[in-house]
């Protein structure tokens, strides 16, 4: 039981990772989009895109505390006791993200929309990077029962080179999508703009997961060998395959299968990670089976879980399928009878 | 078990910040959880007024209610974000324990949030091109999974008031755990009902009083009287419902959590015939300063005679039990909440008898004042109810079980500090940022309404309710809207 809520949690991780892994990739390139003329459209589509889902999105991350909470109590109480720095760090770049997002909508004036635009972007940026940090110091076993925090514990080169490749990962996720979504908006200059950038990030995963293999061979030595061997190294090589796919699917221009094949490898890695751990929760020093919490609870967070399958499970269908169909649009200032105010500038 | 001899004096350095962050950030928080909880039904209900009957006005007040909750919902996501991390931030041991007996209360929360979170998504992006009564329908599960939400809140909060589901090995670890009555706990019932209804009464009194505002500066349109009277009818009669759920809650207390009770009342020891004390400070020596004292009362509320016996305090070691100082807060925060309950009591009653009188709305400016503060004075309650139940509980986190000072992070006290410091310049910053945006929004519909006030009177807006729109760029839409002044 303890091993399949193991498994329910790095699902829960991977559609995090490929959710809120778009959104974080689409601040990424809000960031860099350039100044308010150049960025306006790139910056359009960003919101509309995201705007929808976002929320949706990022409600996964809630959902992997909570199992990890449940389900393994103790590793959880040694993660947040060991990694606190960048945990902290990284529910304040939730905040000034969500709320930077949210706040630039409404607002007309160009100062205000640049900077809650600035605060939503850099966010963007700094949140996955820590969360890969914790990730990336997890799985270099740094973290341990009565581990008290420590920088070691995630500014080392593993944790850095996971927290680069997330966003690597996000940068090419959020590309990826906004290519299609600017072929759905009709926004047809847009879609070789982010069909460049996806490649650019896809070449960065590439360049850093190289860097990495040496670096991270002695420093994580338990999950270095559980990717490159068995069951860890066929699904590895298979998001390598769908990643490839994706940037041949990209260079022929045919935009239909992307971002699935670009969500399977980003799903498919993490699915690797969690292949390679196995079987602890935290490398090497606690197991799946020691972390478990009680066993009726387990029963009960699995049928918990089946119930909110069936229940999420389809709003989730029903909102993609009528966002994708271009069904979702935000209300309009003539919808809800605005006019300009005083000093609205946009 | 843990030893019953820990010194107050000795609790450590990061107890404090740690408190006063969860304090702060949950606070906040709150603020916005009524609106997260009700503005959805009271939005549906203004949403099927419009389309019942046809009704331009609530279709357009609904529509700026969605308007507002895109933001506000947003905001609130990302504060609740924050109290998830917190658990481990601040509190890892209490996790670390006790995660697998109560958690699964927050498993049924963030399952119910995820759906409240698509649905918001449909409803809110839904308005231009679904189908009006589609649009509507696929809305209707929202206030259930509100619900559903704050069922799995409650259950995680109820539990740490009256723990069980669980037994005590020798190490003084839990086994056995028997989920279902780890989330039926016996204050639950109490608590989950007491909540809901203060979340809806007080989006209600809020939303109401926005437009109570807008009537005393003489905008006395069908707009306002509609944005007035669905929310605050909403509000009006579930306030007796509350005054008799909240004196349920406190009787539950009185039976469940005696020394929670004996704090909420300053009862020092241990009698009979005991005296209600309105206000008052409580000494640490057990005297009471200030305060009006009405003989018998507190015997009488709690047990319906004035022969109950009601625990004090001082039937506890002074290390079980909240210290004076944290007595007299829940205390007050009691009192306040009950005085403004009785308050809004009163003025529901006005309302009431206008309407069975008059069939109408109360004239007099003075119900619009009284109106007007009821928002506020109802989050205020919000905020006094939950300091009353968490304040009360303490030294517990996990009461009688887990003492907040053993669920703390080993995390030094001068990080917390900063990261309090941090905390609180954000979120003075988003919460204001927050209102600006929201007020900015209301100045640019009331300029609108304004405007085209009498040149559109004759206009129903036969264009607007739904329907696809070419102009989508944000650019486009500010100028096009102009146009209808």
């Amino acid at each position: 039981m303890a091993e399949f809520i193991a498994w329910v949690l790095v699902l829960a991780i991977a559609a995090y990772a490929c959710a809120g892994g778009t959104d974080y990739g689409a601040g990424f390139w809000d960031l860099l989009a350039g100044g308010a003329d150049r960025g306006k459209r790139p910056r359009w589509l960003i919101d509309h895109a995201m705007a929808p889902v976002w929320e949706a999105n990022n409600v996964w991350l809630i959902f992997v505390l909570v199992i990890m909470w449940t389900g393994f109590p103790t590793m959880f109480q040694a993660v947040f006791s060991a990694m606190w720095l960048p945990l902290a760090l990284a529910a304040v770049g939730l905040v000034l993200r969500g709320a930077g997002f949210a706040l630039r909508k409404p607002t007309r004036r160009l100062a205000q929309r640049r900077i809650y635009g600035a605060m939503f972007a850099i966010s963007s940026l700094v949140t996955p990077f820590f969360l890969g940090a914790v990730l990336g110091g997890i799985a270099s076993g740094r973290v341990k029962v009565g581990t008290t925090a420590s920088t070691d514990a995630w500014a080392n080169a593993t944790s850095v080179l996971v927290g680069l490749l997330a966003i690597a990962a996000t940068a090419f996720l959020g590309a990826v999508f906004l290519c299609s979504d600017a072929l759905r908006f009709g926004a047809h200059d847009l879609v070789d703009y982010f069909r460049v950038r996806a490649l650019i990030a896809f070449g960065a995963v590439v360049v850093l997961a190289l860097i990495a293999l040496p670096v991270t061979h002695d420093d994580a030595r338990y999950v270095w060998d559980g990717l490159t061997e068995g069951l860890g190294l066929l699904l590895i090589i298979l998001a390598a395959v769908c990643g490839l796919a994706t940037v041949l699917l990209l260079l022929r221009r045919s935009h239909g299968w992307t971002r699935y094949t670009s969500v399977a490898s980003v799903a498919l890695t993490v699915g690797a990670w969690g292949c390679a751990q196995r079987p602890y929760v935290l490398p090497t020093s606690l197991t799946v089976a020691e972390a478990a919490g009680a066993a009726h609870t387990l029963r009960w967070l699995v049928i918990v879980t089946a119930i909110a399958i069936v229940l999420v499970g389809p709003a989730l269908v029903v909102l993609y399928r009528l966002d994708t169909m271009g069904e979702l649009e935000e209300l309009t200032d003539s919808d809800t009878g605005a006019v300009r105010a005083t000093g609205d500038n946009l | 078990m843990f030893s019953t001899a820990v010194l107050l004096a000795s609790t450590p350095d990061q107890l404090l910040p740690a408190r006063e962050l969860m304090a702060f950030t949950l606070a906040s928080h709150i603020l916005l959880v009524p609106f997260g909880v009700a503005l959805p039904f009271i939005t549906l209900l203004m949403h099927h007024r419009g389309l019942r009957r046809n009704d331009a006005v609530a279709l357009k007040l609904a529509r700026r209610w969605s308007a507002v909750m895109a933001v506000q919902f947003a905001i609130g996501i990302i504060t609740g974000t924050v109290l998830s991390f917190e658990f481990g931030l601040l509190w890892p041991g209490m996790m670390g324990r006790w995660g697998d007996v109560f958690g699964l209360g927050f498993g049924v929360e963030a399952w119910a949030f995820f759906l409240e979170a698509v649905l918001i998504a449909i409803y809110l992006y839904g308005w231009r091109r679904l189908k009006p009564w589609t649009h509507f329908w696929l809305a209707v599960p929202l206030p259930l999974a509100a619900l559903m939400g704050a069922f799995g809140i409650i259950a995680a909060n109820s539990w740490m008031n009256t723990p069980q589901g669980f037994r005590l090995d020798a190490q003084g670890n839990p086994v056995d755990v028997d989920v279902r009555q780890a989330i039926f706990t016996p204050m639950f019932g109490p608590e989950y009902w007491h909540f809901v209804v203060a979340m809806l009464l007080t989006a209600g009194y809020v939303v109401a009083g926005v437009y109570a505002v807008g009537w005393l500066r003489g905008r006395r349109d069908r707009y306002h009287r509609l944005g007035f009277t669905v929310p605050f009818t909403v509000a009006a009669i579930l306030t007796p419902v509350q005054f008799m759920l909240g004196d349920s809650a406190a009787r539950a207390v009185f039976h469940k959590q005696p020394i929670k009770f004996a704090a909420t009342e300053i009862v020092w020891k241990t009698d009979t015939h005991v005296p209600e004390y309105m206000f008052g400070r409580l000494n640490s020596d057990g005297t009471i300063s200030g305060g009006l004292r009405i003989p018998q009362l507190d015997s009488i509320l709690a047990g319906f005679k004035p022969s109950t016996q009601v625990t004090g305090l001082t039937s506890v070691p002074a290390a079980d039990r909240p210290t004076a100082v944290q007595a007299t807060i829940a205390h007050w925060a009691f009192d306040i909440m009950v005085t403004i309950g009785s308050l809004l009591i009163l003025l529901a009653l006005w309302y009431a008898w206008s309407w069975w009188r008059h069939r109408d709305n109360p004239r007099g400016r003075w119900f619009y004042r009284c109106a007007a503060i009821a928002g506020v004075a109802c989050l205020v309650t919000v905020e006094c109810g939950w300091i009353t139940t968490e304040v009360g509980r303490q030294p517990w986190i996990v009461y009688q079980h887990m003492r907040v000072s053993d669920a703390v992070t080993d995390t030094a006290a001068g990080s917390l500090w900063a990261m309090l410091g941090i905390v609180i310049v954000v979120y003075v910053a988003v919460f204001g940022a927050f209102l600006a945006v929201v007020l900015k929004m209301r100045t640019r519909w009331r300029i609108a309404d304004e405007g085209s006030g009498a040149a559109s009177a004759g206009l129903p807006e036969a264009d607007t309710p739904y329907g696809p729109r070419s102009e989508t760029e944000p650019a486009a839409s500010g100028h096009t809207s102009g146009g209808a002044s």
